[in-house]
Protein backbone atom coordinates (compact mmCIF):
# COMPACT_ATOMS: atom_id res chain seq x y z
CA UNK A 1 0.00 0.00 0.00
CA UNK A 2 1.55 3.32 -0.58
CA UNK A 3 1.79 6.06 1.89
CA UNK A 4 -0.86 8.46 0.99
CA UNK A 5 -0.54 10.77 3.41
CA UNK A 6 -2.95 13.51 4.81
CA UNK A 7 -4.60 13.06 1.58
CA UNK A 8 -5.61 9.16 2.18
CA UNK A 9 -9.27 9.65 2.81
CA UNK A 10 -9.60 11.85 -0.28
CA UNK A 11 -7.75 9.40 -2.62
CA UNK A 12 -9.18 5.76 -1.33
CA UNK A 13 -12.79 7.35 -1.30
CA UNK A 14 -12.54 8.58 -5.00
CA UNK A 15 -11.37 5.03 -5.95
CA UNK A 16 -13.73 3.10 -3.52
CA UNK A 17 -16.55 5.04 -5.23
CA UNK A 18 -15.52 4.55 -8.90
CA UNK A 19 -15.20 1.11 -8.34
CA UNK A 20 -18.14 0.74 -6.50
CA UNK A 21 -20.37 2.53 -9.54
CA UNK A 22 -18.24 0.75 -11.90
CA UNK A 23 -19.37 -2.68 -10.63
CA UNK A 24 -22.57 -1.62 -10.37
CA UNK A 25 -22.72 -0.56 -13.86
CA UNK A 26 -21.55 -3.75 -14.94
CA UNK A 27 -23.90 -6.14 -12.75
CA UNK A 28 -26.66 -4.53 -13.51
CA UNK A 29 -26.16 -4.34 -17.65
CA UNK A 30 -24.93 -8.45 -17.18
CA UNK A 31 -28.12 -9.16 -14.90
CA UNK A 32 -30.35 -8.02 -17.22
CA UNK A 33 -28.61 -9.34 -20.29
CA UNK A 34 -29.06 -12.85 -19.22
CA UNK A 35 -32.84 -12.45 -17.65
CA UNK A 36 -33.73 -11.02 -21.26
CA UNK A 37 -31.82 -13.48 -23.15
CA UNK A 38 -33.58 -16.36 -21.20
CA UNK A 39 -37.12 -14.18 -21.45
CA UNK A 40 -36.35 -14.54 -25.28
CA UNK A 41 -35.25 -18.12 -25.48
CA UNK A 42 -38.24 -19.49 -23.54
CA UNK A 43 -40.92 -17.39 -25.90
CA UNK A 44 -39.31 -18.57 -29.00
CA UNK A 45 -39.65 -22.02 -27.51
CA UNK A 46 -42.91 -21.23 -26.83
CA UNK A 47 -43.46 -19.97 -30.50
CA UNK A 48 -42.02 -22.79 -32.04
CA UNK B 1 -19.67 -5.18 -48.07
CA UNK B 2 -21.24 -1.67 -46.57
CA UNK B 3 -20.67 -0.81 -42.90
CA UNK B 4 -24.67 -0.25 -43.27
CA UNK B 5 -25.17 -3.78 -42.86
CA UNK B 6 -24.55 -3.69 -39.33
CA UNK B 7 -27.77 -1.87 -38.59
CA UNK B 8 -29.56 -4.95 -39.15
CA UNK B 9 -30.35 -6.59 -35.82
CA UNK B 10 -29.38 -9.79 -36.61
CA UNK B 11 -26.24 -8.85 -38.98
CA UNK B 12 -24.63 -7.19 -35.36
CA UNK B 13 -25.89 -9.69 -33.04
CA UNK B 14 -23.78 -12.00 -35.18
CA UNK B 15 -20.94 -9.81 -36.12
CA UNK B 16 -20.82 -8.48 -31.81
CA UNK B 17 -21.03 -11.76 -30.44
CA UNK B 18 -17.35 -13.10 -30.79
CA UNK B 19 -15.98 -9.38 -30.41
CA UNK B 20 -17.70 -9.13 -27.05
CA UNK B 21 -15.63 -11.43 -24.91
CA UNK B 22 -12.15 -10.09 -26.55
CA UNK B 23 -13.14 -6.32 -26.14
CA UNK B 24 -14.27 -6.93 -22.07
CA UNK B 25 -11.18 -9.17 -21.48
CA UNK B 26 -8.71 -6.31 -23.38
CA UNK B 27 -11.15 -3.33 -21.24
CA UNK B 28 -10.39 -5.81 -18.00
CA UNK B 29 -6.49 -5.97 -18.31
CA UNK B 30 -5.86 -2.22 -19.06
CA UNK B 31 -8.49 -0.90 -16.35
CA UNK B 32 -6.71 -3.20 -13.94
CA UNK B 33 -3.14 -2.39 -15.17
CA UNK B 34 -3.29 1.63 -15.64
CA UNK B 35 -5.41 1.85 -12.00
CA UNK B 36 -2.62 -0.60 -10.40
CA UNK B 37 0.27 1.08 -11.88
CA UNK B 38 -1.07 4.85 -11.52
CA UNK B 39 -2.12 4.16 -7.66
CA UNK B 40 0.71 1.75 -6.24
CA UNK B 41 3.94 2.43 -8.89
CA UNK B 42 3.48 6.39 -9.37
CA UNK B 43 5.17 9.08 -7.21
CA UNK B 44 3.13 11.80 -5.47
CA UNK B 45 3.14 15.24 -7.17
CA UNK B 46 4.99 17.99 -5.62
CA UNK B 47 2.55 20.10 -5.10
CA UNK B 48 -0.87 18.01 -5.09
CA UNK B 49 1.14 14.80 -3.10
CA UNK B 50 -1.19 11.97 -3.20
CA UNK B 51 -4.16 13.04 -4.57
CA UNK B 52 -2.61 13.40 -7.96
CA UNK B 53 -3.56 9.36 -7.99
CA UNK B 54 -7.05 10.64 -8.45
CA UNK B 55 -5.84 12.06 -12.20
CA UNK B 56 -6.00 8.01 -12.91
CA UNK B 57 -10.02 7.88 -12.97
CA UNK B 58 -10.94 11.33 -13.03
CA UNK B 59 -9.56 12.30 -16.13
CA UNK B 60 -10.85 9.11 -18.06
CA UNK B 61 -13.89 9.09 -16.59
CA UNK B 62 -14.48 13.14 -17.68
CA UNK B 63 -13.18 11.67 -21.44
CA UNK B 64 -15.71 9.15 -21.16
CA UNK B 65 -18.67 10.75 -20.30
CA UNK B 66 -17.97 13.98 -22.78
CA UNK B 67 -17.12 11.02 -25.38
CA UNK B 68 -20.22 8.40 -24.83
CA UNK B 69 -22.39 11.57 -25.35
CA UNK B 70 -20.89 12.07 -28.85
CA UNK B 71 -21.11 8.69 -29.96
CA UNK B 72 -24.85 9.21 -28.93
CA UNK B 73 -25.24 12.11 -30.95
CA UNK B 74 -23.56 10.25 -34.28
CA UNK B 75 -25.98 6.90 -33.15
CA UNK B 76 -29.29 9.80 -32.96
CA UNK B 77 -28.17 11.40 -36.50
CA UNK B 78 -27.76 8.27 -37.95
CA UNK B 79 -31.54 7.28 -36.64
CA UNK B 80 -32.81 10.55 -37.88
CA UNK B 81 -31.20 10.23 -41.06
CA UNK B 82 -31.48 6.76 -42.21
CA UNK B 83 -34.32 5.09 -39.58
CA UNK B 84 -31.93 2.10 -38.33
CA UNK B 85 -33.09 1.02 -35.34
CA UNK B 86 -29.78 -0.52 -34.07
CA UNK B 87 -28.29 3.14 -33.81
CA UNK B 88 -31.08 4.19 -32.11
CA UNK B 89 -31.06 1.44 -29.54
CA UNK B 90 -27.15 1.68 -29.06
CA UNK B 91 -27.64 5.37 -28.47
CA UNK B 92 -30.45 4.34 -25.75
CA UNK B 93 -28.07 1.32 -24.32
CA UNK B 94 -25.06 4.25 -24.19
CA UNK B 95 -26.67 6.52 -21.43
CA UNK B 96 -26.51 5.28 -18.56
CA UNK B 97 -22.85 4.27 -18.92
CA UNK B 98 -22.52 7.27 -19.51
CA UNK B 99 -24.25 8.69 -16.59
CA UNK B 100 -21.90 6.29 -14.92
CA UNK B 101 -18.90 8.06 -16.21
CA UNK B 102 -20.16 11.98 -15.81
CA UNK B 103 -20.81 10.95 -12.18
CA UNK B 104 -17.75 9.21 -11.62
CA UNK B 105 -16.28 11.73 -12.72
CA UNK B 106 -17.97 14.74 -10.89
CA UNK B 107 -17.61 12.80 -7.53
CA UNK B 108 -13.54 12.49 -8.08
CA UNK B 109 -13.38 16.21 -8.82
CA UNK B 110 -15.21 17.30 -6.00
CA UNK B 111 -13.46 14.84 -3.95
CA UNK B 112 -10.09 16.41 -5.46
CA UNK B 113 -11.06 19.99 -5.77
CA UNK B 114 -11.53 19.81 -1.73
CA UNK B 115 -8.08 19.76 -0.71
CA UNK B 116 -6.86 21.21 -3.45
CA UNK B 117 -8.88 24.71 -4.14
CA UNK B 118 -10.13 24.65 -0.96
CA UNK B 119 -13.84 24.25 -2.07
CA UNK B 120 -16.10 20.87 -3.21
CA UNK B 121 -18.05 22.63 -5.81
CA UNK B 122 -17.46 26.47 -7.38
CA UNK B 123 -19.74 27.74 -10.22
CA UNK B 124 -16.96 27.31 -12.58
CA UNK B 125 -17.54 27.08 -16.37
CA UNK B 126 -16.18 23.60 -17.11
CA UNK B 127 -17.76 22.32 -13.98
CA UNK B 128 -21.44 24.19 -14.16
CA UNK B 129 -21.26 22.67 -18.10
CA UNK B 130 -20.27 19.09 -16.90
CA UNK B 131 -23.14 19.09 -14.42
CA UNK B 132 -25.53 20.34 -16.57
CA UNK B 133 -24.62 17.31 -19.34
CA UNK B 134 -24.96 15.06 -16.02
CA UNK B 135 -29.08 16.42 -16.55
CA UNK B 136 -29.38 16.08 -19.92
CA UNK B 137 -28.21 12.30 -19.61
CA UNK B 138 -30.64 11.91 -16.77
CA UNK B 139 -33.25 13.46 -18.77
CA UNK B 140 -32.56 11.09 -21.63
CA UNK B 141 -32.89 8.18 -20.24
CA UNK B 142 -36.15 9.79 -18.60
CA UNK B 143 -37.29 10.69 -22.28
CA UNK B 144 -36.86 7.04 -23.67
CA UNK B 145 -38.87 5.74 -20.09
CA UNK B 146 -41.29 8.03 -20.64
CA UNK B 147 -42.98 6.96 -23.88
CA UNK B 148 -44.58 4.13 -24.83
CA UNK B 149 -43.47 3.96 -28.79
CA UNK B 150 -40.19 2.92 -29.52
CA UNK B 151 -39.93 5.08 -32.60
CA UNK B 152 -41.17 8.23 -31.26
CA UNK B 153 -39.01 7.99 -28.00
CA UNK B 154 -36.08 7.33 -30.27
CA UNK B 155 -37.28 10.70 -32.35
CA UNK B 156 -37.25 12.98 -29.31
CA UNK B 157 -34.45 11.88 -27.47
CA UNK B 158 -32.65 12.40 -31.06
CA UNK B 159 -33.01 15.66 -30.58
CA UNK B 160 -32.90 16.00 -26.87
CA UNK B 161 -29.26 14.74 -27.54
CA UNK B 162 -28.77 16.91 -30.37
CA UNK B 163 -29.54 20.02 -27.78
CA UNK B 164 -27.46 18.92 -25.29
CA UNK B 165 -24.50 18.69 -27.33
CA UNK B 166 -24.18 22.32 -26.85
CA UNK B 167 -23.10 21.13 -22.88
CA UNK B 168 -20.41 18.30 -23.90
CA UNK B 169 -18.51 20.69 -26.80
CA UNK B 170 -18.68 23.25 -23.65
CA UNK B 171 -17.82 20.64 -20.70
CA UNK B 172 -14.65 20.22 -22.46
CA UNK B 173 -14.13 23.77 -24.32
CA UNK B 174 -15.46 25.39 -21.49
CA UNK B 175 -11.81 26.30 -20.42
CA UNK B 176 -10.62 27.57 -23.49
CA UNK B 177 -13.97 29.84 -24.06
CA UNK B 178 -13.74 31.66 -20.89
CA UNK B 179 -10.76 31.71 -19.51
CA UNK B 180 -11.93 31.92 -15.86
CA UNK B 181 -12.67 29.83 -12.91
CA UNK B 182 -10.72 27.03 -11.32
CA UNK B 183 -9.99 24.22 -13.62
CA UNK B 184 -7.03 23.85 -15.14
CA UNK B 185 -6.75 23.19 -19.02
CA UNK B 186 -6.28 19.88 -21.17
CA UNK B 187 -3.99 17.61 -18.79
CA UNK B 188 -3.58 15.47 -21.41
CA UNK B 189 -3.31 16.19 -25.66
CA UNK B 190 -1.55 15.46 -28.64
CA UNK B 191 0.70 17.55 -28.28
CA UNK B 192 3.33 16.37 -26.01
CA UNK B 193 4.25 20.23 -24.54
CA UNK B 194 0.69 20.01 -22.80
CA UNK B 195 1.01 17.15 -21.23
CA UNK B 196 1.82 16.11 -17.65
CA UNK B 197 5.06 14.55 -16.89
CA UNK B 198 5.72 10.73 -18.73
CA UNK B 199 5.25 9.16 -15.46
CA UNK B 200 1.93 10.01 -15.14
CA UNK B 201 1.02 9.94 -18.42
CA UNK B 202 2.09 6.19 -19.54
CA UNK B 203 -0.60 4.88 -16.41
CA UNK B 204 -2.81 7.41 -17.37
CA UNK B 205 -2.88 6.27 -20.99
CA UNK B 206 -3.38 2.75 -19.90
CA UNK B 207 -6.64 3.60 -17.81
CA UNK B 208 -7.77 5.86 -20.52
CA UNK B 209 -7.76 2.70 -22.67
CA UNK B 210 -9.14 0.49 -20.30
CA UNK B 211 -12.45 3.34 -19.64
CA UNK B 212 -12.67 3.22 -23.86
CA UNK B 213 -12.95 -0.53 -23.92
CA UNK B 214 -15.18 -0.58 -21.10
CA UNK B 215 -17.82 1.75 -22.27
CA UNK B 216 -17.45 -0.31 -25.93
CA UNK B 217 -17.91 -3.58 -23.83
CA UNK B 218 -21.47 -2.32 -21.92
CA UNK B 219 -22.63 -0.41 -25.16
CA UNK B 220 -22.33 -3.71 -27.02
CA UNK B 221 -23.58 -6.10 -24.06
CA UNK B 222 -26.67 -3.59 -23.70
CA UNK B 223 -27.37 -2.98 -27.27
CA UNK B 224 -27.62 -6.89 -27.65
CA UNK B 225 -30.25 -6.63 -24.52
CA UNK B 226 -32.31 -3.65 -26.46
CA UNK B 227 -32.51 -5.67 -29.69
CA UNK B 228 -33.67 -8.53 -27.53
CA UNK B 229 -36.21 -6.72 -25.94
CA UNK B 230 -37.48 -5.46 -28.85
CA UNK B 231 -37.79 -9.26 -30.25
CA UNK B 232 -39.92 -9.72 -27.09
CA UNK B 233 -42.23 -7.21 -27.84
CA UNK B 234 -42.31 -8.18 -31.69
CA UNK B 235 -43.37 -11.73 -30.24
CA UNK B 236 -45.38 -10.56 -27.28
CA UNK B 237 -47.69 -8.21 -30.19
CA UNK B 238 -47.90 -11.11 -32.63
CA UNK B 239 -48.93 -13.88 -29.60
CA UNK B 240 -51.65 -11.18 -28.56
CA UNK B 241 -53.02 -10.58 -32.24
CA UNK B 242 -53.13 -14.42 -33.05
Amino acid sequence: MPELGKYAVHVLSSYGLSLALLVGIVAVSLVRSRSVKARLEALEKQDG
Amino acid sequence: MSLWEYANPKKFMSFTAPILPVVTVAALVCLVSGLVWGFFFTPEDYRQGSTVKIFYIHVPSALMAINAWFMMLVASLIWLIRRHHVSALAAKAAAPVGIVMTLIALVTGAIWGQPMWGTWWAWDPRLTSFLILFLFYLGYVALWAAIDDPDTAADLTSVLCIVGSVFAVLSRYAVNFWNQGLHQGASLSMDAEENVADIFWYPALVAIAGFVLLFIALVLLRTRTEIRLRRIRALETRARRS
